[in-house]
């Protein structure tokens, strides 16, 4: 049927089962943004308009992680769309599928530096898996169904189409399709044919499966790595927890690979890397297989590639063959999607167990962190949480110090648990992700941990979370300082601290107040656990300012560049 | 400094708008300097093939073509060893002729080595040569002492000797669909 090229994008989302946009209009996307009105999609699909473009792709992106679905966000052209950017790398560097759409000038106008024109394609071209600029409104469709299965297919990760304000006013030919049927049809099915024939199930080499049960039955110290490609590939974490547990070996995580194994696992030796525990980094270095499924091997885990796991043969098992050799030389790798790798492991494998070798990885353990009556210390805060929420929480966070604690100290046991931005470290992601997070997930207590210098960055998207009263609980870890670069400062710097003190506004209560909601100061753990109380139950955002140590560090941390066990700090 | 060779590659990809700068763009990305590029339509209007020469170790190489093959708008990746394939470019020279003798001194110069002659004037001859560098060089350097003009290069172009071509099955092509694979 002929209808507005506006009506057909947004049938094409209730194909796709999109319920919710976030964003913010402008100009150029109004003919867009009219249809919410004009034909009623407004009650179809939910719009949350935020304070910011780049809360707005946050949100789209906490989104996705939360519920393993395509999260979407629209923009007008210009600055709308330079907004997006940080939001679209970050999404890029984490494998998030977001769909972003952005509308640019009219054809008349392209090219002319006119008013709100930047050229997105070209500039978001080395942060999205795949961009469309849209000149033809009988593309638009085929288009837009492209951009989800590619958003949401393999390797997920971020698309964005921009589309010229002339196609949003044009009438186009719309017949609906469901999402099944779409790899048959229009640009799809051209793309799936000339890629592989048989592309849509594609099948790990069986005799990779092979090699890798052969290297399991000569080792004698296997380690495991879980990486972000498992908590990706969402059928994945059941298969993988019944690798781990047929095998026996211990077992390591990347920030992104948090919730694939329990964290109160008995095989579970805690993050590896930078700031990995003891037991894992040690592992690395003494084992003699490292099988790492879905992991990149990024320098924040790997510190220093040349010693990485010297003593092991390595296996990569990934579903994008370009992170094969990338970054680690490995022995051998299997290219396929984390689930069905494991199902083809878990065939075959027999069960095994390294009581020697387990023994010596357990005994390294964690020393504790320093606590005092005056200030909370970042262990405490998490145990506080932990025990509120029964470990049941969706915990996002920004970057710095409180990530790390976040990621060392709270147990996560299921996928997209954790909303962390590993990849691209984006201070200002969390509290726009968290509130993405708990849209999605409505039904699961949602806490932000986050750091005062963080907070500051994007903390009017509070007043989106009243607006909304979408109820997350804001955890401050107030130290009055970068904390994370302090530490380098301390350790590497000479406590030379140049521009890194935060010792200015706002009173993070009385804003809060501000923005009509509450909050409550904490400097012990009794009264934080009565905040975190009031904050879990009074149904609206909360926030938690945290007074903690200006001194205090994350532990253990080994230098970027040197090897794993060269322990900077225990 | 790392052992840099030169390496061929050549793929195929979807003839559309910005797909030439997608390409490009990886190479500058990792701070690598093309050392040639040349692109145009197959026998399929709607499919280029870009050849690219650039100056690499193997591991660097591997890796980009890992890269290229991730690109939604990129069909196939070929690295073409120099023995197994056949390389040309084509090159045209604008050199000083101001003389009779002088012309003549060129055109015999050109007849050795195959290149035509494909513009004339009292004060210039312009030439055409295909070669593969080495040809090429050979020529420029003679040419050098009547004074070269202009000189533009098409860039190099390459195909696989023998039956086989870019478009073959392997192992590797179907670990690399696999990234990019849509359900």
């Amino acid at each position: 049927m002929i209808m507005k090229s506006t009506q057909a994008l947004m049938e094409c989302l209730l194909e796709q089962g999109v319920d919710t946009v976030f964003g913010y209009p402008g100009g150029t996307i109004l003919n867009i943004y009219d249809e919410f009105e004009r034909n009623g999609y407004g009650k179809k699909i939910r719009h949350i308009l935020t304070t910011h473009e780049q809360g707005a792709s946050h949100a789209a992106d906490g989104y996705a992680r939360a519920t393993g679905k395509v999260g979407v966000c629209f923009a007008t052209s210009g600055t709308g769309a330079t907004n997006l950017t940080t939001g679209i790398a970050t999404a890029y560097m984490d494998s998030s599928p977001v769909v972003f759409i952005t509308v640019n000038v009219a054809e008349p106008l392209v090219g002319k530096d006119s008013f709100q024109e930047v050229d997105i394609t070209g500039i978001t071209m080395p942060i999205t898996k795949g961009n469309y600029l849209v000149r033809d409104a009988s593309q638009l469709v085929d288009i837009l169904r492209e951009a989800f299965a590619i958003a949401r297919s393999g390797r997920p990760g971020p698309v964005l189409i921009d589309i010229l304000k002339n196609v949003t006013y044009a009438d186009v030919g719309y017949t609906p399709l469901p999402v099944s049927e779409h790899a048959s049809h229009g640009r799809l099915a051209a793309l799936l044919h000339r890629a592989s024939h048989d592309l849509k199930t594609p099948e790990p080499d069986h005799s990779d499966i092979q090699v890798l049960l052969d290297m399991i039955e000569h080792a004698e110290r296997p380690l495991v790595l879980v990486g972000g490609g498992v908590i990706r590939s969402r059928g994945a974490v059941p298969e993988f927890r019944k690798f781990i547990e047929t095998l026996g070996a211990p077992v390591t995580s990347t920030i992104m690979g948090g919730g694939a194994c329990p964290g109160n696992h008995p095989l579970f030796t805690g993050m590896i890397g930078m700031h990995g525990s003891h037991a894992s980094n040690l592992a690395t270095a003494e084992c003699d297989l490292l099988i790492a499924v879905g992991c990149r091997f990024s320098d924040r885990v790997t510190c220093d590639p040349t010693t990485f796991a010297g003593q092991a043969e390595i296996v990569q098992i990934d579903i994008d063959r370009a992170e094969i050799d990338k970054n680690v030389k490995t022995d051998h790798h299997i290219v396929g999607d984390a689930r069905r790798v494991l199902e083809l492991l878990n065939e075959c494998l027999k069960p095994h167990d390294y009581p020697a070798w387990k023994e010596w990885v357990f005994s390294h353990t964690e020393p504790p962190l320093p606590h005092s009556p005056d200030k909370l210390a970042p262990d405490e805060i998490l145990e506080a949480i932990q025990a509120a929420t029964g470990g049941d929480a969706i915990i996002a966070t920004d970057v710095g110090q409180h990530q790390m604690w976040a990621a060392q100290y709270y147990h996560f046991s299921r996928p997209g648990q954790l909303i962390t931005s590993g990849g691209f470290g984006t201070m200002g992601f969390g509290l726009g992700a968290a509130m993405g997070a708990k849209v999605g997930v409505p039904e699961k207590p949602v806490v932000l941990c986050t750091g005062d210098g963080c907070f500051r960055m994007n903390c009017h998207e509070l007043s989106t979370l009243e607006y909304y009263g979408i109820p997350v609980v804001v955890v401050v870890f107030n130290n009055r300082t970068l904390g994370m670069v302090r530490q380098w400062q301390t350790l590497i710097y000479d406590k030379r601290y140049a521009q890194t003190t935060l010792d200015r506004g706002p009173d993070f209560v009385k804003l809060v107040e501000a923005y009509g909601l509450e909050g409550a100061r904490a400097s012990n753990r009794e009264a934080f656990e009565e905040a975190l109380r009031r904050g879990l139950s009074c149904g609206k955002t909360f926030v938690i300012d945290c007074t903690i140590d200006t001194d205090a560090m994350v532990h253990p941390m080994v230098f970027g560049g040197k090897p794993i066990t060269n322990f900077l700090l225990d | 400094m790392k052992n840099l060779e030169r390496h061929t590659l050549s793929v195929l990809v979807e003839n559309a708008a910005g797909v030439l700068s997608q390409v490009s763009r990886l190479f500058s990305r990792k701070g690598y300097n093309i050392e040639s590029l040349a692109v145009g339509t197959t026998d399929d209007p709607t499919v280029s093939r870009i050849t690219i020469e650039v100056l690499g170790d193997n591991a660097m190489i591997e890796q980009l073509m890992n890269q290229l093959r991730k690109l939604f708008p990129v069909y196939s990746v070929q690295r073409l060893s120099p023995e197994k394939s056949i390389r040309r470019e084509l090159v045209l020279i604008k050199v000083k002729a101001p003389t009779p003798d002088v012309r003549n001194e060129i055109v015999q110069i050109a007849n050795i080595f195959r290149a035509s002659i494909i513009d004339v004037s009292l004060f210039s001859l312009t030439l055409a040569l295909i070669g593969d560098e080495g040809k090429d060089d050979a020529m420029q350097k003679l040419l050098a002492s009547f004074g070269i003009l202009e000189l533009v290069r098409t860039g190099m172009i390459a195909l696989e000797r023998g039956r086989d071509t870019i478009n073959d099955d392997n192992k590797e092509k179907a670990e690399f669909n696999y990234g990019k694979n849509v359900l």
